[in-house]
């Protein structure tokens, strides 16, 4: 089989089993805007107030939505025993797998992108810097989903793996909600922010050229015992 | 002994534990002689800050464990390298033996920090730069230990962590970065130490000495652990064995 052929292959199998399990789809999106509506009852629905917090609340909540997606990365193709298969017989491995970081992102950081609009209304944020919330969420999830793949990977095998992945994983999102986060911030407060854009594109790029070849080496590892 | 040898004969556990003995001893004299002369020198005779009074005086274990934190993680990343690349046994035993270490003085710093900025910046905590930085990695030493902790198989337990501690060695001068960025976004000079004239030696001197004192410290513990971890994960071998029935 092609290169393309490969990734294209692996890229269509994943959608298809996504589509079998909507609901676990959802759960992840569910989870956010519970979590944006908890955030505004806990702060007293303050709009000033909501609207200064808005650009971490939605960066943050958006981090942990995408690191409860991503326990079921790879969980269920180790659990059916396709995860083996595949780390047996994909040569390179890193094709699949980027193919599975790409149908993670789309269900996940796009998804919730796509999402933002809504999540950026409730927290009362103005309308003029929603383009650049759209912009730092588009450019800086496929980070989050190529660095949280590694740490998927690495606990897969694990059996309660979940609050594991939180601490392998969230200080290495640090630099990614400082950069989306803080241009949010710098477009209210009107100031020129496309360093920190830039930025989380250098993040991205870095990530995707290392993350899927640790990725595969963390996946053998895991595959090992 | 050529370099190559030299390299060869550390993947050996049992040439590593026999050399290693006297070197413990070595270092940790030299650890225990120059953490003393160090400290009582800054401590008690070293002259006063002209601003910060005696307060300043902890910067004389603030600043050496702070430094010595981070090389035990730039350790942790090379030993790791080491043991994907070569699978040397010995270099997973030195990621599980500097995590400890490396997490206490991580912890040690940002206390003594707490500390200082108490009389120095009037509060116990400020998000500055260097403190953040610091804590992002408390949370990578938490989470190498958590790993290991969790994955029951010993060898796959060293090199899981050897692939976190990697991506943990290529993230933080990207974490570094982004702290300072924000830093000096939001918080312009306000937290910045009261600048002094460039130290006099008789102020760094025993600065130098402490720094040089931790590391040797670094070298002690760690090797003494090494030696432990050794014996532990040897012990059904021939050579452990003898060495036990000669005690």
């Amino acid at each position: 089989m092609s290169v393309a052929g490969v990734f294209v292959g692996q890229l269509r199998r994943e959608f298809k089993l996504l589509l079998q399990s909507r609901e676990e789809l959802a759960n992840p999106l569910i989870f956010l805007f519970l979590a944006l509506t908890l955030f505004a009852l806990g702060g007293g629905g303050s709009p000033e107030m909501l609207r200064d917090f808005a650009p971490a609340i939605i960066w943050v909540l958006v981090l942990l939505a995408n690191l409860l997606a991503l326990e079921g990365l790879f969980r269920r193709d180790y659990d059916d025993g396709s995860l083996e298969m595949l780390v047996l017989m994909a040569e390179p491995l890193f094709l699949p797998v980027l193919a599975k970081i790409l149908a993670h992102w789309i269900y996940s950081g796009l998804a919730m992108t796509v999402l933002a609009p809504l999540a950026a209304l409730i927290l009362f944020l103005p309308a003029e810097v929603l383009p650049t919330l759209l912009l730092t969420l588009l450019v800086g999830t496929p980070a989050l989903s190529l660095i949280g793949a590694i740490g998927a990977a690495l606990t897969v095998s694990l059996r309660r793996g979940g609050v594991l992945l939180a601490l392998l994983v969230l200080p290495l999102y640090v630099p990614v909600l400082i950069f989306g986060a803080g241009a949010v911030v710098e477009a209210m407060a009107g100031i020129e922010n496309m360093a920190q854009i830039y930025w989380l594109l250098v993040i991205t790029m870095v990530a995707l050229t290392i993350a899927p070849f640790l990725v595969s080496a963390a996946l053998k590892i895991s595959l090992e015992q | 002994m050529p370099l190559k040898t030299l390299w060869h004969r550390m993947g050996s556990p049992r040439w590593m534990y026999q050399m290693s003995g006297s070197w413990v001893w070595v270092l940790g004299v030299m650890a225990t002689v120059l953490l003393i002369v160090g400290s009582l020198w800054g401590l008690a005779f070293a002259p006063a800050d002209y601003q910060q009074g005696n307060s300043f005086r902890i910067i004389y274990i603030h600043v050496p464990t702070a430094i010595v934190s981070q090389s035990t993680y730039m350790l942790l990343g090379a030993a790791g390298l080491v043991l994907l690349v070569w699978r040397m046994k010995v270099a997973d035993m030195v990621l599980a033996t500097a995590v400890p270490f490396g997490m206490s003085m991580t912890a040690l710093a940002l206390f003594t920090g707490a500390v200082w900025g108490k009389p120095t910046w009037g509060t116990w905590w400020v998000w500055d730069a260097r403190t953040t930085s610091m804590l992002v990695l408390l949370f990578l030493y938490f989470g190498l230990y958590a790993l290991r902790q969790a994955i029951p198989r010993q060898e796959t337990a060293g090199r899981a962590c050897a692939v976190l501690a990697l991506v943990g060695v290529i993230n933080i001068p990207i974490i570094k970065y982004s702290v300072d960025w924000w830093l000096t976004l939001h918080q312009p000079a306000t937290f910045k130490l009261t600048e002094a004239p460039a130290m006099p030696p008789e102020m760094w001197l025993p600065l130098a000495v402490n720094v040089l004192g931790i590391y040797c410290l670094l070298g002690a513990v760690l090797l003494a652990a090494l030696r432990l971890e050794i014996l532990r994960r040897e012990r059904d071998t021939q050579w452990v064995r003898e060495l036990v029935a000669a005690r």
